[in-house]
């Protein structure tokens, strides 16, 4: 018997976060307009989530690139079309790997460090204080950091783009030979608009996502260090999967 | 030593009122008809043992949490019925000292104080300055004003917060437990700092606390809670008088009385004998 309420209670208490957190973003809603008022906070919030993880995007969107060229002039040589590295490496990033990539390297990165800095205010009071000042933390800690985390990680995608086009260009046309005009006009003729919009798009929802998770997972994080280490795994654990089914779903959506 | 009484003309009128409240936490009773009124102009001194919800009354008096029966008014007003507008108008009239300072971390001192005017009002920065210092010369923090929080010993965290509390110029402002974990010196820069602000700012005061003689020295009223309700009440010297068991266990810090020094358990033989198989 206790077996089977086991079975039934995951779900129901699956269901019930999902509920919780998609109020919650409704409460961040409702303060962004207050919030958007101090714009001087957002943008702290966009140098802390975005600035602060430059490096590690434009390292990873170098690598992941230049993997591409690799991979991509193997697969493409078997065709005798390696001439197509440029479509394919830039196709490639700006509607997959740019923002799925960048999105998983910002919740492991800025989310842990949204949720454990929240989560800390919350155990050592400063949330209470806040509102024993009559300031609504909502309002005061967390609309800016959703917004922040919500512009930034656009940004940190069309960033890692760049890098990872140049990456593979790096491999392809200096190390593998595959000629330089070719690469880049063929890029040039073959991406459409409605595939950087897929991109730009998906990076906005996924922002929007890693950083709603980072900020309700701090939000609700219980005040003792075990709790906000929790929230900061969950943080990880939660973003990753919803980002690659959102990623499913915004990819059939659009094909 | 006996704080001197506050002046008589508005000593009654009533600042806080708290009605038959009965208050649980997942089915364990903390205040069972909790009954207490603070008045205008008074430091009102609430102990009681450990776990016996002082703090839990200042977050409903604050209406952070809610009681199930009883009412709470605070300015005349029920805490309870109060919407989030009216709840955070009260507030803004209310200082609050937290045990641990509760300052902002990522902020300096100088910030941390400037915090309340900065999100409830416009002025202007050579104000703001103004202002903050006047309240960090109070509490004798003003050659501090560059330090983070981290820098901060506890006494001096909680100077810093204090000052934070007042820089609103609240008519009601609540410490709880500000002598915890202080060492004398500071304990007594707390306590005079607390009569300062009651008597200067002429402010009425709320102190949670267990000290009960450092309390004694500035309270003008005190009540003292235990299991849920209020076991005594009255200056602190009738309760420096007081022939109650309760009263003084606590009063005198005995380990063993009406508070028992063992926590409910089976008989201690019995439990010893079935660990051991015997």
């Amino acid at each position: 018997m206790n077996g089977l309420l086991g079975l039934i209670d995951r779900p129901v208490h699956a269901v019930r976060r999902i509920g919780a957190t998609v109020l919650f973003l409704f409460k961040i809603v409702a303060q962004v307009p207050a919030a958007l008022r101090k714009p001087g906070y957002i943008v702290e919030q966009i140098y802390n989530a975005g600035g602060r993880s430059l490096i590690i995007i434009m390292l990873s969107g170098l690598f992941v690139g230049m993997v591409l060229g690799l991979q991509g002039f193997d697969l493409l040589q078997r065709f005798g079309s390696e001439d197509a590295l440029g479509v394919a490496a830039a196709l490639g990033l700006l509607k997959e790997l740019g923002p799925v990539v960048t999105a998983l390297l910002f919740a492991g990165r800025a989310g842990t460090a949204l949720t454990s800095e929240i989560g800390l205010m919350r155990a050592t009071d400063q949330l209470t204080a806040m509102q024993m000042m009559a300031v609504d933390p909502v309002r005061r800690v967390v609309a800016p950091r959703f917004l922040g985390g919500l512009i930034a990680v656009p940004l940190l995608t069309a960033i890692f783009n760049v890098v990872g086009v140049f990456g593979a260009q790096l491999i392809g046309v200096s190390v593998m030979g595959v000629d330089s005009g070719s690469f880049w006009s063929q890029m040039q003729s073959a991406v459409q608009t409605d595939d950087v919009m897929e991109g730009i798009i998906k990076s906005i929802v996924f922002g929007a996502a890693c950083s709603l998770v980072a900020v309700y997972e701090g939000y609700h994080a219980a005040p003792t260090a075990a709790g906000v280490g929790l929230a900061t795994t969950s943080t990880v654990v939660t973003s990753s999967v919803l980002i690659l089914f959102l990623d499913y779903i915004l990819t059939a959506a659009f094909l | 030593m006996q704080a001197e009484e506050a002046p008589l003309s508005a000593k009654d009128e009533a600042i806080v009122e708290v009605h038959g409240v009965h208050y649980r936490i997942g089915g364990r009773a903390i205040f069972s008809g909790l009954d207490l009124t603070i008045r205008r102009g008074r430091v009102t001194a609430i102990m009681g043992p450990s776990g016996t919800g002082k703090s839990t009354l200042l977050r409903l008096i604050t209406g952070q949490s809610t009681q199930q029966q009883g009412v709470i008014k605070v300015w005349g007003e029920d805490v309870a019925a109060m919407s989030h507008a009216t709840l955070f108008a009260m507030r803004r009239r209310i200082g609050m000292l937290f045990q641990s300072g509760a300052l902002l971390t990522d902020l300096n001192v100088y910030e941390n104080v400037a915090f309340p005017l900065r999100e409830h009002t416009d002025l202007p920065e050579s104000l703001v300055r103004q202002l903050v210092l006047t309240k960090l010369q109070a509490v004798g923090l003003r050659g501090a004003i560059d330090l983070m929080p981290a820098e901060l010993s506890g006494g001096m965290t909680r100077r810093v917060a204090l000052a934070r509390a007042i820089v609103m110029d609240p008519e009601l402002l609540i410490y709880d437990e500000p002598f915890a974990a202080l060492d004398p010196i500071s304990m007594g820069v707390i306590l005079r700092l607390i009569q300062e602000m009651n008597d200067a700012l002429g402010l009425t005061s709320i102190v949670v606390s267990h000290d009960v003689r450092e309390l004694a020295t500035i309270a003008h009223d005190s009540y003292l809670l235990s299991e849920g309700k209020v076991v005594a009440a009255g200056t602190p010297l009738e309760l420096e008088q007081s022939q109650d068991q309760m009263v003084r266990q606590f009063m005198d810090g005995l380990a063993d009385g009406p508070v028992p020094f063992h926590y409910p358990a089976p008989d201690y033989v019995t439990q010893l004998l079935a660990d051991s198989g015997q």
